[in-house]
């Protein structure tokens, strides 16, 4: 007999009427639970991040975060070089913010040395930073507006951010990674001409927001998958750790600029937006307030930038300017030993936070005494608000989950460093 | 921040509601820093919460090879009201890596607690899932102790692939 013949007669044998009957106790079909794995290479995650979501239906009752895809040991690597060679390393986690790496990293190492940063660099570190959150934000907007299924946003948000990055290209050399943060100061004054470039830019920029605003705000779709999404309360955001645009979405309004200012940052005039709610929509609407107020910053900046170096004159941690190498002997000397041995920072433990576009980053940085540091870690702020994701989407549909994630702006290379 | 008697008061009131907790204080750059031992983490950070320190802000291992007790555990705390900071910090050896978990008082210190397991092998019992989370599952070692290697790693390239899985001899 051949095994076809056998499984018809099995077919045939199959007893139809107890399909009829359930099992007492069992779930109803329409309430079993299915686990969907999203990712890691789904488009609508912002890098390489895996949701192991369980559903009932459309509705998502329970999201695991599975991570460490893209994790490149940074802070192993970091152990291993002098401490002014970590800082192109250290630019390199959350890809969006690498001025902000660098300052919370730079700020801990000139804790430990108790070094003096002249003003012209602390503020010409702010028009960085600054210029760089309205940057992310608006990779942020261009991206999550895409989750969203909208095309168009990302065209003109990416025509602004390149503006931005011809400024960084301009200023600094790069366009990304710029490596301009340098421990005591910047690498180089502003070149001849920027400052126009900025200003026109600065003049631009509130009705390029404008443009953006009308894209979106009278959206249907979008105000039917942000207004009123969900939202998650002020307690539960503080007792996950959650900073920035999120926690201030939802009425909190930290913000390490104004709390415990650094870098200059207590001289300029700027609001901090917080929302009311806190669902998807103030999410939204308070990055979008947030490069307003970042716009306000660097014309402050850049009318009140002061005379005098752009850099420490303590040789013993930052580089001679060239034209001394030829002249003074001490200037090679200093020159010779900052390039090959580095400098030795005091032994000692420091936590630096700044506040970046996605909360705080606080650098840790860990002397021993020798030239290269002991241990560096970044509280990253994408790492951390990654566990609110969870409680904000349980119970509601898996489309509003990925409107969440563009919302949550999470960005992989800070989560997993 | 609190100035240097102002860690001394603070450790002074720890020490009488639990008086075997502290272990020692420490004013650094402008920041105090209390150490504790690691089995009264708990109790310690849920007095210092009722202090005002109601945020947790990070959590991170390291590692403080060649020294004994090799690996440290440290909680930043903030008091958002006083707009205050404060450290606390822990040690523990590699032989007996135990420390009790905070996660059930704080919830932000679930996965930074799993990152420490994963890269020191700190276990923290009582912690609700703790596996690894940057490295793979089944990964051995904990890499950002310091004696393990840079590169010690092997990697498939093309000039080792035709060994098949043996290119990690």
């Amino acid at each position: 007999m051949s095994t076809e013949l056998d499984y018809r007669t099995q077919e045939q044998q199959v007893d139809f009427t107890q399909r009829m009957h359930p099992v007492p106790g069992a779930a109803e079909p329409e309430q079993e639970l299915l686990t969907l794995n999203v990712g890691p290479h789904h488009p609508a995650t912002h890098g390489v991040l895996r949701l192991l979501v369980t559903l009932e239906g459309e509705i998502v009752r329970d999201l695991k975060p599975v991570i460490g895809y893209v994790h490149t040991g940074i802070e192993k690597t970091a152990e291993d070089k002098s401490y002014w060679k970590v800082i192109p390393v250290i630019e390199r986690m959350d890809y969006l913010a690498y001025f902000f790496n660098a300052m919370a990293y730079i700020g801990a190492v000139e804790t430990l040395l108790e070094l003096e940063v002249p003003k012209r660099a602390q503020y010409l570190r702010v028009i960085h930073m600054e210029l760089n959150r309205i940057m992310s934000h608006l990779v942020w907007l261009g991206t999550s507006m895409l989750d969203l299924g909208a095309v168009t946003v990302w065209w003109y948000c990416f025509r602004e951010r390149e503006k931005i990055l011809d400024l960084f290209e301009y200023s600094t050399g790069q366009r990304m990674h710029t490596r301009y943060f340098q421990v005591g100061g910047v690498a180089d004054d502003i070149p001849r001409g920027w400052e126009q470039k900025l200003r026109e830019f600065l003049a631009d920029m509130p009705s390029r927001i404008d443009q953006y605003m009308d894209l979106v705000n009278r959206n249907e779709i979008v105000l039917r998958r942000l207004k009123g999404t969900c939202p998650l309360d002020e307690q539960t955001l503080l007792e996950l750790g959650v900073t920035g645009p999120l926690l201030r979405a939802a009425g909190n309004p930290w913000d390490l600029r104004k709390a415990q200012p650094y870098s200059s940052y207590e001289d300029f005039d700027f609001k901090i937006p917080v929302g009311q709610r806190g669902d998807n929509w103030d999410r939204y609407a308070v990055r979008m307030e947030e490069m307003r107020q970042s716009l306000r910053i660097i014309e402050q900046a850049l009318d009140g930038l002061p005379e005098g170096p752009h850099i420490t004159d303590n040789r013993k941690v930052a580089l001679p300017p060239r034209h001394e190498l030829a002249t003074s002997m001490e200037a090679l000397i200093h020159h010779f030993k900052l390039v090959t041995e580095g400098f030795r920072v005091p032994p000692g433990e420091v936590y630096y936070p700044v506040e970046g576009p996605r909360g705080e980053y606080g650098c840790f940085v860990r002397s021993d005494g020798s030239s290269k540091p002991a241990r560096v870690h970044m509280r990253d702020p994408s790492f951390v608000n990654l566990q609110a994701t969870a409680p904000m989407v349980k119970d509601s549909y898996i489309a509003d989950m990925i409107a969440t994630l563009a919302m949550l702006d999470p960005v992989l290379g800070g989560v997993d460093r | 921040m609190p100035d240097a008697p102002g860690v001394e008061l603070l450790a002074q009131e720890l020490r009488e509601a639990h008086p075997d907790a502290v272990v020692a204080t420490e004013h650094f750059r402008g920041k105090g820093a209390i150490q504790v031992k690691p089995e009264r983490i708990v109790e310690v950070l849920r007095f210092l919460r009722d202090k005002g320190y109601r945020a947790l802000m990070s959590v991170h291992g390291l590692d403080y090879y060649p020294e004994e007790p090799r690996l440290g555990v440290h909680y930043e705390l903030l008091d958002r009201e006083r707009v205050d900071r404060l450290t606390v910090k822990l040690r523990v050896s590699t032989d007996d890596p135990r420390v009790p978990s905070v996660t059930p008082d704080w919830p932000t210190a679930n996965f930074q607690e799993r990152e420490i397991y994963d890269m020191f092998g700190v276990v923290f019992d009582g912690h609700p899932d703790l596996r690894r989370i940057l490295m793979p599952e089944d990964y051995e070692g904990h890499p950002q102790r310091r004696d393990f290697p840079v590169g010690g790693e092997p990697v498939l390239f093309t000039y080792n692939e035709d060994r098949g899985t043996g290119y990690t001899r």
